[in-house]
């Protein structure tokens, strides 16, 4: 059978025109896809029961067993961190914030990892940007900027920018400048019209260099910036101001380099100032398939995108505090339940330390590198493959996963149901 | 079965003309009935004031920018928090507050139903996600048709068959209520930095102006039979010398549907500005409210503001741009493909500013010379002019030309001058209180027809009981007691349950989304259209089979079908 329009839920792209072939329980065939789509579509790596740590390996449990073990050791904790949420849909997401709430928990997400820092700018000076179909349609200057689409985010140039048709540029590339900035020159760089290859941590200095021309102050400038020549940055002023629609896009480079947050918040403000000449807009590119999300999710019912504290009883939010990294390189947190993520292979070393001394369970379909840190792994279904349930896209439209195969997996949604349940009858006696 | 009996009602139900006259209200299973059996419950409401669930027909509270008005305002975040407790969820901020937030303060202060004032179809999942997150109104979509590439090409083509069919195609798609349009023309434009600057500039590339979308629409909306008009943001929002663009603009609108308005102006104080800069503003309200007067088909909100912090988020991204310019604050901005715009930037009202001042009289001044009130809604475009926690204050300042004066004492010199709100002696009643908060509303969306908004045999039990005795209190001289009251009743009842008392919620919400369906003859189902097909897959970046919003999403859907007289 062969399924169509299917949601990838991979990457923040959410490519919603797959074709997937399903044979009775197995995905054999994934059409459209990038290779990371197929291997997420056909991967199987899936654990099969629950398992618990024992002095001398694993032992496989209930669920039952499992879910009353989670809620215990989570009620009995003074700092529990619910963390993850990044790879499943927002009605896991919804159930984890309630958890937190119920028990006092920090809930945090991903995004502390890798956009954190971008949403602090936002929360400095906003965010001018669009839906990716305003790109396709009418983008023809696209600036990708330390990010690396062509490996990170496959089809991101071929739907949305670069290489798609849109109704404003038929031709597609032939209508559109692409601007690379990076420190290396990336796969991406090779398909730029201008690549600015900037020195390590230089990019603030290069976007407020950008800033000062499109100001008309550009004559204060030196002959160099950041090892990137005065007149290069001339041109793609030039370019940048004579656009009718231009769009910027972000990645890492940006928000996990020196500077960081500041190093998006100038880049928030170069699209301002852009904005005075022409049409410009500026986005994330955002990792997780759900990421975009859990930031939803979490800030409609708690009014914060990630990092949020219930241990007084109320929403309270300060990255830097209350972010999973930071309690957990304190030592301060001591349990903690990750859902959806993998922290032991995205985490600093201290973090991920920290989480291997404390009960940590993790609910995930697969064995992952987060695994061996745990006492407890309860495997899930795989939202956008054998579950469905609701998705943001980076640019913020919502798009409902499909469900593409039974499995006898349990959805994640309804384990931590009944986690919340059986927290409440704890809690109740 | 469940039955309950609320007792000693003092009952203002504007549509049943019933006018502050004590009486029993028997409920069963949710509705409004005849009588109930001696075992019911018994709500004593001791003589006070009883009214029908309030409805907010314009307000911000659920979707894309008003939860990216929380995202990029841990500020406002921290300005109104409270913690768990009973079946109460955390909440958070002041001017937008979470979801449970708004849900719990509404129903606070006797509010039963919402309109969400703007819907991008595009991206309509999220906003039915956070009405199921409002559990304690029922909810409805504006949604957004004011730069829908395939509506201004059958515009275009002066096919309004066709416009009608896409409305209806893309309604029950998102399930969606009515139709809005924010700054016709203008959002298209602002996809590439530009605007329109009056109804018969030409939108760019498209070939048609404001005032040709504006009395298609209407005429598709009648042709579709929808329960509410046209709901129109005007063109020139904000603008000095902009009452030109909304006389003009209310001078195309036909009277064509007798239980009805055909064109629901909505915050039109941002729409009543004179003069030519901010140096210069005046107030046009009675321009405006003398239009409207004159004009049975036309029915508006007064989009009041209120001196304060708050945040503006509207559909109308060019307009948000401005105000950048003009503050400096931060801005946030998300243009939806082939669809509209939106922009998102704080702002503060202040006492020492004129302008904001002039902003003030405005509002007021269109209630007060409004002659029928229910062509004047009390709304604030929630969180724009004010949250709406403010209402209440807005009632005493219609019900008491004294707290008028106290408050205009305290703004800059000039405000005098430039508006009318010092000579204006009307004080409101309290059944134009009723008729501006809830029969008008009701009245206005066309969902008295469902039961809202009124208290005749079979209506919904949506039931707000106020502690206050209208007859012991003159609003004229005790408004205080007037706006306390309204801040929160003795006890709010969503469709016979009892869900908040004394400001507290005490029950789990279970609220209704209601939507439209036209129905629309098969050869004009643009669905099986391959043109407009073609277009869709072409030019969107979601599949044309993954955009319409799963039933799911509204595990109370309320689907009003209509047959469309194509």
């Amino acid at each position: 059978m062969i399924i169509k329009d299917v949601v990838c839920p991979f990457c923040g792209c959410l490519c919603d025109d797959l074709d997937v072939e399903v044979d009775g329980q197995k995905i054999i065939k994934v059409q459209n896809g990038c290779t990371l789509a197929e291997a997420t579509l056909t991967g199987n790596n899936r654990l099969p029961a629950p398992i618990r740590r024992t002095a001398n390996g694993w032992e496989e449990i209930s669920y039952d067993d499992a879910i009353r073990e989670t809620a215990d050791i989570l009620c009995a904790a003074d700092r529990p961190l619910l963390y993850g949420w990044s790879s499943t849909h927002g009605e896991a997401q919804s159930i984890g914030v309630h958890i937190a709430e119920l028990i006092g928990a920090v809930i945090d997400n991903t995004s502390v990892v890798c956009h954190g820092p971008s949403i602090l700018a936002i929360q400095e000076v906003g965010h001018p940007g669009c839906t990716l179909g305003q790109v396709k349609n009418r983008a023809d200057v696209i600036v990708y900027w330390g990010c690396n689409p062509t490996e990170a985010h496959p089809r991101h140039m071929s739907r949305y920018t670069t290489f798609a048709t849109g109704f404003f540029v038929p031709e597609a590339q032939k209508d559109r400048t692409v601007i690379v900035v990076d420190t290396r020159r990336t796969e991406s760089a090779e398909i730029a019209d201008e690549f600015i290859r900037i020195e390590r941590g230089g990019d603030y200095e290069v976007l407020s260099a950008l800033r000062a021309i499109v100001r008309g102050k550009g004559s204060i400038l030196p002959r160099e910036i950041a090892g990137v020549a005065r007149e290069q940055l001339f041109r793609v002023a030039e370019i940048c101001m004579k656009a009718k629609f231009g769009a910027i896009f972000f990645g890492l480079g940006l928000t996990m380099s020196n500077g960081k947050y500041k190093n998006v918040r100038n880049a928030i403000e170069l699209t301002d100032e852009l904005n005075r000449h022409t049409k410009f807009t500026i986005s994330p590119l955002r990792g997780h398939g759900n990421v975009y999300g859990s930031n939803e999710v979490f800030t409609w019912i708690t009014g914060y995108p990630y990092a949020v504290d219930f241990a007084r009883g109320i929403a309270f939010y300060n990255p830097g505090e209350t972010t999973a990294v930071d309690i957990l390189r304190w030592g301060e947190c001591d349990a903690a339940l990750i859902v959806a993520s993998d922290p032991g292979a995205h985490f600093p070393h201290a973090a991920a330390a920290h989480l291997a001394k404390i009960p940590t369970i993790l609910i995930d379909p697969h064995r992952t590198a987060t695994t061996p840190l745990c006492r407890l792994q309860i495997p899930c279904t795989m939202a956008g493959i054998d579950a469905e349930g609701t998705a943001y896209r980076m640019d913020g439209v919502p798009i409902r996963y499909k469900k593409l195969i039974e499995s006898l997996y349990p959805d994640d949604a309804d384990l931590l149901r009944r986690i919340h349940d059986r927290i409440r009858e704890v809690q109740g006696a | 079965m469940t039955e309950l009996l609320v007792k000693n009602a003092c009952v203002i139900d504007p549509l049943n003309r019933i006018l502050m006259e004590v009486m029993d209200i028997p409920v069963r299973d949710g509705r409004i009935v005849e009588s109930v059996s001696a075992g019911a419950d018994i709500i004593d409401a001791k003589g006070c004031l009883t009214l029908p669930g309030g409805i907010d027909s314009h307000s911000h509270v659920c979707g894309t920018k008003v939860n990216f008005g929380r995202y990029m305002s841990p500020e406002d975040m921290r300005a109104g928090r409270t913690a768990r407790r009973g079946k109460m969820h955390v909440t958070s901020g002041y001017y937008v507050p979470t979801t449970y937030g708004n849900s719990y303060r509404y129903s606070a202060m006797g509010y039963t139903t919402v309109l969400e004032g703007a819907m991008a179809p595009l991206e309509a999942r999220h906003t039915h996600e956070e009405f199921t997150a409002t559990p304690h109104q029922d909810m409805l979509a504006n949604t957004l048709f004011d730069g829908n590439w395939a509506i201004m090409e059958a515009v275009r083509a002066k096919d309004v068959k066709k416009a009608a069919a896409i409305v209806a195609w893309t309604l029950s798609a998102v399930k969606g209520y009515s139709i809005k349009l924010t700054n016709p023309g203008g959002t298209e434009a602002w996809g590439w930095g530009e605007d329109v600057s009056s109804i018969h500039d030409a939108v760019p590339n498209f070939n048609v102006t404001p005032a040709e979308i504006i009395t298609t629409m209407i005429e598709a909306n009648e042709l579709l039979h929808l329960p509410h008009s046209v709901h129109l943001h005007c063109n020139n929002l904000g603008k000095p010398g902009n009452y030109r663009t909304t006389l003009e603009t209310f001078d195309l609108v036909p009277d064509t549907n007798n239980g009805r308005q055909t064109l629901y102006a909505t915050h039109v104080q941002f729409h009543a500005y004179g003069g030519t800069t901010w140096r210069d503003i005046s107030s046009k309200a009675e321009e405006i409210a003398r239009a409207v007067n004159a004009k049975p088909q036309i029915v508006m909100d007064m989009g009041q503001i209120m001196f304060g912090r708050t945040m503006t988020m509207t559909a109308d991204g060019p307009m948000e741009f401005n105000l950048y310019c003009l503050h400096h604050n931060k801005w946030s901005n998300h243009d939806v493909e082939l669809e509209t715009g939106s922009g998102i930037i704080p702002v503060l009202y202040s006492k020492k500013s004129l302008v904001n001042c002039v902003m003030w009289a405005i509002g007021l001044e269109l209630a007060l010379l409004t002659k029928n009130p229910f062509q004047c809604l009390l709304e604030t475009d929630n969180p724009n002019g004010a949250p709406f926690v403010k209402y209440p204050e807005i009632i005493g300042l219609l019900m008491s030309k004294r707290y008028r004066d106290e408050e205009c004492a305290t703004l800059v010199d000039g405000t005098e001058q430039r508006t009318a709100i010092c000579a204006l002696d009307r004080e409101m009643d309290w059944n134009e209180i009723a008729i501006m908060t809830r029969a008008g509303q009701a009245k206005a969306l066309g969902i008295a027809a469902e039961g809202k908004g009124h208290f005749s045999k079979g209506a919904e039990a949506d039931i707000a009981i106020y502690p206050i005795r209208c007859r012991d209190v003159d609003p004229a001289t005790e408004y205080r007691k007037v706006i306390e009251a309204f801040r929160k009743t003795m006890y709010t009842i969503k469709r016979g349950r009892v869900v908040a008392r004394e400001g507290d919620i005490i029950v789990e919400g279970a609220n209704s989304t209601f939507w439209v369906n036209p129905v629309v003859p098969d050869d004009l189902n643009v669905a099986n259209d391959p043109e407009f097909v073609k277009k869709f897959e072409e030019y969107y970046t979601v599949r044309m089979g993954n955009y319409p919003v799963q039933d799911v999403y509204l595990p109370r859907g309320k689907c009003i079908r209509t047959k469309a007289a194509l």
